[in-house]
């Protein structure tokens, strides 16, 4: 059962010698080959990982230490499809940042994990490859598009794994599968390597069993990087010995738009949690979130549109008819968007809402130190949910487009149960304050008992 | 030259110009391609690789506010770069990384020409046909490459023909490219259309000629295309929007492209690189590192060297030359130096299109051989024209063939 094991909990077990690697590796694999052929998470898993794993180095960071990563990272010698058949035989040329940082930390690659097309969902229903199915729940969606970490890691497969984020992709499959999400502020990890979405709101990060995990993994992968001009030249702060710094009375802003749906009583709940735990918790209004969705949509579609435009036939073996129906929506709204006589009335109109949004932020966390709110209105979704609906990543990802947009750091934690599906609680604070975000997120979990539930399987 | 009473040209220049910096615009690359073999100098970012991105070369954006600078522009202190999308096979990302609405250089002017814009992008990769087959060589793919954009202002071919002279010479002084146009390191667009002399409206057409690679072509190009047009308006029709090339054999323009309508590059600011600030002491700074310009040198050597207009021309065009005569600058000099200069095609022989058409009907089999794709045919088809006329010009003769063979 060493699968099961966190994070920090396998570092310290393999440094203790209470096991090797090459167990901890095996376990995973095992349960890979239990899982997997029903819940879809991985779409390939790396041969070599158990010899990796005897030749590991334990001194390192990471170790010996398995860990699963989304398909849109590119990895030598591992398949790197972005879950589209326009890649699927796509063996990358060279390593991107965050997994070469894992890699020199010692860490193995598990595998590579399903995701929607292209990052194009909140689903994974959008993969070319399958669906990947809820751990808690087969009959519900894990979310997306990091949908197959988020159940890699709720399914022990893995004792972590690394996603991105464009809107809510890290924090809405963390939630549904009820496991710790963590998006960095944009620009705090390298996106140099990561097939591009919209590169304007990309953001790597891990998808973990605990905040402790998280702040774990984000000091190995942040930093500048001087392959991605837009990755930040600010020095990175130690997440993991800020996490247990003492902490003064925070004053935490209570979404008031974004308490709708099935997750408004548990995130009521654990509001409240955090008054017991001495912070100031108050209501605060922020502009509604339907702005986001419209702005979202827009920029979104038009740097895709842009992004996905190098796949043109001549390269990568595949022609565009092998892009799927929701890629295809996209490329065609997002070359609309920035059609001259067209670019003003959207492109440039969005890009004057976002500044506005923006300064929503700011202005808010002129009173507050962070935010919090539900990750999602409600539990996963049914599968087949997304299949009729064209907005439905938008729609779910409502109340995570905002931060997004904002290029600001927020984490969903596991906070509560709803007809036994779990439902996450979000945490966002000003750009590059991630210390405080996960210090109130680890404070959180370090007095409740949600995030170490796991489904039966 | 032309001098038609009725009609006057209108007639404006874009300049391209690669950077001779170590470096391509956004990666490590060596961004001198020249000679070198096939897609040996790339790498995930200048082949637009999934998950590449780019990142600016410090070094060209400053050189190309320097030239920016020598032709008087005013430069923007806040700037950004666009994507330009189109489709293209020599362009690997589906898009062109540009400038569009905030270029880094505006408004400067040279010899009385307005320079309307100078801006920064790279230049696309290269393609070879052969036979039935197209390869595409990625070495140039993402050099820098500055475009210079004139007003509409030139009276006439000679008038161009100094300005564009003078650009290349000041780029030289600079140090910041070759400007070889052999090498296509400097490459020549001119816009040429013609209006009615009693009429201050502009024309509703434009004529492209693009791909010209001396400075006596794109005159004759320019020429040529005037009287083109002046017939074309007399006979009571409208020119067609096109783009151009100059044919050597044929010694006139030839169609290339209709345009139909504009291109709709749909521009958006570009999301991998974030907008660049520069300020005033740093412009200050890069105005203050400015070598002596051609027309600075000019004056001196006129005014402090008592040179004749002519003989200044001739020193100041030369940095080797203009260096031996500050280290004496006496008459002897100018007179020694002057004449020891090479005059052009004294040695070479003139390659007409007849002595090549009969060399490449004597040789079918050479002829299909290059077709298919074979260089080695190529050098035989050249060796024959030298055969025959003794010392020749290699890469004009070149040209002549791969023209005919098209």
């Amino acid at each position: 059962m060493l699968n099961k094991l966190s994070l920090t909990e396998a570092i310290a077990g393999l440094r203790a010698k209470k096991f090797t690697s090459a167990e901890l590796v095996q376990s995973c694999l095992d349960q890979i080959k239990k899982h997997n052929k029903k819940l879809n998470a991985f779409l390939t898993i790396n041969e070599n990982a158990l010899d990796e794993a005897k030749k590991a180095d334990i001194s390192k960071p990471f170790g010996g230490i398995p860990i699963a990563v989304k398909d849109n990272f590119l990895t030598v010698g591992l398949l790197t499809t972005a879950s589209s058949r326009v890649l699927e035989e796509y063996m990358p040329q060279y390593e991107s940042t965050v997994t070469k940082k894992l890699k020199e930390a010692g860490a193995i690659i598990l595998g590579k994990t399903n995701m929607d097309a292209w990052a194009h969902g909140s689903s994974t229903e959008t993969s070319d490859f399958g669906l990947t199915l809820n751990p808690w729940n087969t009959g519900h969606l894990p979310g997306g598009s990091s949908g197959g970490s988020a159940a890699a890691v709720a399914a022990d497969m893995c004792i972590a794994a690394i996603g991105s984020e464009t809107a809510g992709s890290i924090r809405q499959p963390a939630a549904w599968c009820g496991i710790t999400g963590f998006k960095p502020t944009y620009g705090r990890v390298s996106r140099y390597g990561v097939i591009a979405m919209a590169s304007s709101t990309d953001s790597p990060g891990p998808l973990t069993k605990t905040v402790g995990d998280s702040a774990l993994i984000a000091q190995i992968i942040a930093g500048h990087d001087p392959y991605d001009a837009t990755s930040s030249p600010k020095s990175v702060p130690d997440f993991v010995s800020n996490l247990n710094a003492q902490r003064s009375t925070l004053k935490i802003g209570l979404a008031k738009e974004y308490l709708v749906g099935q997750s408004k009583s548990v995130v009521l709940e654990a509001a409240e949690k955090f008054k017991e735990l001495g912070h100031k918790v108050s209501e605060i209004s922020l502009l509604d979130p339907k702005y986001s969705i419209s702005v979202y949509t827009i920029v979104q579609r038009s740097e895709v549109s842009s992004n996905l435009a190098r796949y043109d036939g001549i390269r990568y073996g595949r022609d565009r008819s092998f892009f799927g129906d929701e890629a295809k929506r996209r490329i065609m709204l997002g070359t609309y968007a920035l059609s001259s006589g067209y670019y003003d009335q959207y492109y440039t109109k969005a890009q004057k809402v976002r500044t506005l949004i923006i300064k929503d932020f700011e202005q808010a966390f002129k009173k507050f130190d962070l935010i919090i709110g539900p990750t999602s209105p409600g539990p996963a979704l049914k599968v087949g949910a997304s299949v009729n609906s064209p907005m439905f990543g938008e729609l779910e990802d409502m109340l995570l487009e905002p931060s997004s947009i904002a290029g600001l750091t927020s984490i969903s934690v596991p906070c509560g149960f709803v007809d036994g599906l779990p439902i996450g609680l979000q945490i966002t604070g000003p750009q590059f304050t991630e210390s405080l975000v996960l210090q109130a997120a680890h404070n959180y979990q370090q007095t409740t008992d949600w995030h170490v539930r796991k489904p039966q399987l | 030259m032309f001098a038609n009473r009725n009609f006057r040209p209108v007639l404006g220049f874009e300049v391209h110009i690669e950077l001779g910096t170590k470096s391509k615009m956004f990666c490590g690359c060596p961004a001198d391609h020249f000679g070198v073999s096939p897609n040996t100098q790339v790498c995930p970012v200048c082949l637009g690789l999934p998950g590449a991105l780019p990142v600016p070369n410090a070094k060209a954006i400053e050189w190309c506010i320097k030239l920016g600078l020598a032709l008087g522009c005013d430069i923007n202190l806040f700037s950004k770069f666009d994507r330009k999308n189109y489709f293209y096979p020599d362009l690997p990302k589906g898009y062109q990384i540009s400038q569009y609405d905030i270029p880094f250089c505006k408004n400067g002017q040279l010899l009385g020409h307005k320079i309307t814009r100078v801006h920064m992008e790279e230049d696309t990769g290269k393609l070879q046909h052969q036979g039935d087959v197209t390869l595409i060589d990625f070495n140039r793919s993402g050099v820098p490459l500055v475009e210079v954009v004139t007003a509409a202002d030139f009276k006439n071919s000679d008038d161009s023909d100094v300005f564009l002279k003078e650009l290349q010479q000041i780029i030289r002084t600079l140090g910041i490219s070759g400007a070889d146009m052999e090498k296509g390191s400097m490459r020549l667009e001119a816009n040429i259309s013609v209006r009615p002399a009693n009429s201050p409206n502009l024309p509703n057409y434009k004529i492209e000629v693009k791909n010209v690679n001396s400075f006596r072509f794109i005159k004759r190009a320019v020429d040529f295309e005037v009287s083109r047009q002046i017939k074309i308006l007399e006979s009571g029709a409208n020119p067609a929007q096109e783009t151009r090339g100059w044919s050597e054999i044929k010694q006139e323009t030839v169609s290339q492209r209709i345009k139909e309508e504009a291109h709709d590059y749909r521009y958006f600011p570009e999301p991998d690189i974030p907008p660049l600030q520069f300020t005033k002491a740093q412009i200050d700074t890069w105005r203050s590192e400015l070598p002596e310009l051609p027309a600075q040198v000019r004056q001196e050597l006129i005014t402090k060297y008592h040179l004749s207009p002519q003989y200044a021309v001739i020193i100041s065009s030369d940095q080797v030359m203009y260096s031996e005569f500050l280290k004496n600058p006496s008459k002897t000099t100018v007179d020694a130096l002057v004449n020891k200069r090479p005059l052009q095609n004294q040695t070479t022989a003139k390659v007409d299109s007849e002595v090549v058409n009969k060399i490449l009907a004597a040789n079918p089999k050479a002829v299909a051989d290059f077709k298919a794709g074979k260089q080695q045919a190529l050098f035989f088809l050249i060796g024959q024209v030298k055969k025959e006329l003794g010392n020749i010009d290699v890469s004009l003769t070149q040209r002549i063939i791969n023209e005919y063979v098209r």
